[in-house]
């Protein structure tokens, strides 16, 4: 959604990307978008920075992270699993899917493998209705999944190559 | 390149038909016709097509069409959704007219081999209808019927070239309303009765004038590309594929009630309509189409992007107009309405994508053109995302007064796998289940409210024999719990309490009472929620149970699943078909199936667990049966 540049420390990037917004509180969400994508997620000690930067109380980060479900204050896997769980994918076994991923990582859904290779979460209708049940690793999107054979198949190829995330869409 | 008035306008667009010259030409030629002549290779760039393959074919066919010396010839273009996404990867080649269909890069030699260079079509990869056997080349069953307005753009236009668009009379209707007073360009709104496409209908002509007669400096219009509904994908499908369209139904808008700023929401799981719509803004502020003094005239107007962040209560515009401040999304009590108070307190028009994709052709062609399509009430025509049970899931836009019928049988060629129909859910987590009894309702915003479900964003998904109704309920009442936003006591416990009762009864340990009680709260929600999530959370709960009501009796009463989705109501059981081998035995985590070897074998019901092991590992048809 956003360039940045790549550098260890990403907190100077962050700031760059505030200074030259025009209105700040207003961006708050834009704000907590930019460093979810730099850091990988809002701990703590982020929102507090933010907070500062923008001068408005800390609690109101938090309550406006807390409040959205896109933002995450926990540290995730490598690759994100996403099982799509929109009323197409439902009715077409969505449930199953999602539970022989469980089985497989030995994770539940909101968690991440032990390696941190993996977080298994869930979302809704990514627009693909015609090959469900549907996951999308990353932004790539798999679908018509209903044997585990496969699933393990895709599993295994994150885990014997560690390449970059693709974008998929 | 700033277009300094529409004379400029009308010159680039005269300049740019060529582009679109080798594309769904109304006179087609045949394939053997074709050879030598400019050819257009649509492929279909639509999320289902995407993710099947359609990147991997466009890039083969452009490497072997390189490689066979053809690629001045034939111009590869990946234009948003065709709607058929069934039938995906499909490719259109022009201008002869062909749809291929489920087509995989292994096909891609010999499409080049056959179809370009020896001008045969490849027979295979046509459309076949089921029923008939009959191969299709073009005018497929799936699109007949079909009317497309939203969508006229939408598989046909590279979206990422604005030329594109303006040569299919793109900023047109722009050009011709900054010569009109806004007053009369309001009135074609209200004529042409369009209503919100968002889900509400309420009139988009009214709530224009609404936002126009209230007092401000400064007003805003702010596009809702939230599509919250859970198993749609109608908006997304007109953001990334005519992006353009959005960008000047909301100038049209803009100009309409007096704002000089635009904003688009639009979900951060969209990210490639949000890259869509950044080089949509882009193109048309360097035309001048953006920007201060548009075409010459005295109107300043620009677009920003806002983000979402996973919320679906930010879809009702007042908690979406609190998200853009950049504060928690949570709705706030109407009136005022945000036509009067809005976004930083100045009066705002929300309008979602679909209905400001209309805008457009009604000026254009017209307010009586629009009203002539559709019902007395209903004018024009509806996206849908049909999905579920059904075998063409797709993108479809049927006239107002389309009966659910003619979309599920006609164009989505009846139930899968030959099962029975046993509902359509529209309205997603706000609507309802329409079962077989009104198949042959006309589609519009009363009539649907009048049965009990609602016209919704456009979900329209399709159950059979083999869904649990009950169990489809709890499904949205989690979606619903999950999305409360917890300011009202009604909704936040409401929902709660009532998604509890359903698990009780899936789980077999339901009373008659809890039906009661499913029926008396669901109204209490209702009539006492602040906005319109809780208010129809309960809606597809009571549809349910106005309309199988004997199923939910068969989970209470007989304790049994009649679609057999319910585990706990499940009873596993060995038949006499069995042959003994001990497989399942093996696989049961109970260690509840007894027997020896080459004997039949037995499941102790007591401490079966209901976990369907059993049956995964059986290999005998029929040996292991549930109920
Ligand atoms: C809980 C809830 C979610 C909604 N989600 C959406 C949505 O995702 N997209 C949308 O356009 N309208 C949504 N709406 C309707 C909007 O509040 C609003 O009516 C609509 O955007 C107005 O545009 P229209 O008149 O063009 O339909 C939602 C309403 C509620 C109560
Ligand atoms: S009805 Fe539900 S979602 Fe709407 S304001 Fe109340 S608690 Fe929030
Ligand atoms: S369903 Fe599971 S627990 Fe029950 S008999 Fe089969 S394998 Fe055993
Ligand atoms: S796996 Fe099937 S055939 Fe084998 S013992 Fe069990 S029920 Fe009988
Ligand atoms: S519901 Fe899963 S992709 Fe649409």
């Amino acid at each position: 959604m956003c360039d940045h540049a790549s550098s260890n420390d990403p907190y100077p990037g962050l700031d760059e990307y505030i200074d030259n917004l025009a209105y700040k509180k207003e961006n708050l969400i834009g704000i907590l978008h930019y460093a979810q994508e730099l850091f990988g997620y809002l701990p703590d000690k982020l929102q507090w920075h933010i907070a500062q930067k923008l001068d408005i109380p800390s609690a109101k980060v938090y309550g406006v992270v807390s409040f959205y479900s896109f933002f995450t204050m926990k540290p995730r896997g490598k690759h994100v699993i996403n099982v799509c769980m929109g009323t197409a994918c439902f009715v077409r076994g969505a449930e199953k899917l999602q539970a022989e991923l469980e089985k497989q990582l030995g994770i539940k859904t909101g968690q991440t493998t032990s390696d941190n290779l993996f977080s298994l979460d869930s979302l809704r209708c990514i627009g693909a209705c015609g090959l469900a049940p549907v996951m999308m690793i990353d932004g790539k999107v798999y679908g018509r999944l209903h044997e585990p054979e496969e699933i393990r198949q895709i599993l295994a190829e994150y885990r014997s190559e560690p390449k970059l995330a693709t974008i998929g869409l | 390149m700033k277009l300094s008035n529409t004379d400029a306008l009308n010159a680039l667009k005269a300049q740019s038909r060529v582009l679109l010259e080798n594309r769904r030409v109304s006179n087609p030629v045949t394939t053997k016709e074709a050879q030598g002549l400019p050819r257009n290779v649509l492929i279909c760039g639509g999320p289902g097509c995407h993710s099947s393959g359609g990147p991997k074919i466009a890039e083969q066919l452009e490497e072997e069409l390189n490689r066979r010396g053809l690629s001045e010839q034939v111009k590869v273009f990946r234009p948003g959704c065709f709607g058929f996404c069934e039938q995906g990867p499909m490719i259109e080649i022009h201008p002869d007219n062909t749809t291929y269909c489920e087509v995989s890069v292994e096909d891609v030699p010999t499409i080049v081999e056959e179809h370009f260079i020896q001008g045969n079509r490849v027979e295979r990869l046509l459309f076949k209808d089921p029923n008939t056997q009959k191969r299709f080349a073009s005018d497929l069953p799936f699109y007949e019927g079909q009317v497309r307005i939203a969508l006229r753009n939408v598989g046909y236009l590279a979206p990422e070239n604005i030329l594109e668009y303006i040569a299919a009379d793109g900023y047109q209707a722009l050009a011709q309303i900054l010569a009109l007073d806004p007053a009369s360009v309001i009135d074609v709104i209200k004529k042409s009765g369009l209503r919100g496409r968002g889900g509400g209908g309420f009139s988009t002509g009214l709530k224009w004038e609404l936002t126009r007669k209230s007092e401000a400096k400064q007003r805003y219009i702010v596009c809702n590309a939230d599509e919250g509904d859970p198993g749609a994908f109608m908006d997304r499908s007109i953001l990334e594929g005519d992006p353009h369209s959005v960008l000047e139904g909301m100038l049209i808008a803009g100009s309409a009630i007096g704002a000089s700023y635009g904003f688009i929401y639009v979900r951060a799981e969209y990210p490639a309509a949000i890259r869509r719509l950044q080089v949509a803004i882009v193109q048309a502020r360097e035309h001048g189409l953006l920007g201060k003094d548009i075409l010459g005239s005295d109107f300043c107007f620009d677009i920003e992007l806002k983000y979402g962040a996973g919320a679906f209560v930010c879809g009702e515009e007042t908690a979406l107009i609190h998200s853009i401040e950049g504060a928690r999304g949570e709705p706030s009590v109407k009136p005022p309405f945000p036509a009067q108070k809005g976004l930083w307190g100045k009066p705002t028009c929300v309008n979602n994508v679909e209905t400001l994709a209309n805008i457009p052709p009604i000026i254009l062609k017209g307010a009586d053109w629009f009203a002539g399509i559709g019902t007395e009430k209903s004018k024009g025509t509806k996206v849908f995302a049909l999905a579920g049970k059904v075998r063409n899931v797709g993108l479809v836009e049927v006239p107002m007064g389309t009966t659910l019928r003619q979309i599920i049988f006609n164009m989505g060629g009846g139930i899968k796998n030959h099962k029975l129909f046993k509902a359509a859910q529209t309205g997603g987590p706000s609507g309802g289940c329409i079962p077989t009894q009104y198949l042959d309702t006309p589609i519009e915003y009363e009539s649907l409210t009048a049965i009990g479900s609602m016209m919704g964003s456009g979900g329209l998904i399709i159950l059979d024999e083999n869904d649990c109704m009950v169990n489809i309920a709890k499904f949205f009442l989690e979606f619903s719990v999950d999305e409360s936003c917890g300011r009202c006591t009604a909704c936040r416990v409401g929902t709660k309490r009532l998604h509890e009762i359903l698990t009780k009864i899936t789980e077999g340990n339901g009373t008659l009472d809890d039906i009661d009680k499913l029926e008396t709260l669901g109204e209490i929600i209702k009539d006492t929620s602040l906005c319109g999530l809780g208010q129809s959370a309960p809606n597809p709960i009571l549809s349910t149970l106005k309309y199988f009501r004997a199923e939910y009796l068969a989970h209470v009463v007989d304790k049994t699943c009649p679609a057999g989705v319910c585990k706990s109501l499940l009873k596993y059981q060995i038949t006499d078909k069995c042959q003994g081998c001990t497989l399942c035995a093996k696989h049961c985590p109970a260690n509840c199936i007894s027997g020896t070897a080459k004997k039949r074998h037995v499941i102790d019901q007591e401490r079966c667990l209901k976990c369907g092991a059993c049956m995964e590992q059986c290999r005998v048809a029929g040996a292991i049966i549930h109920h």
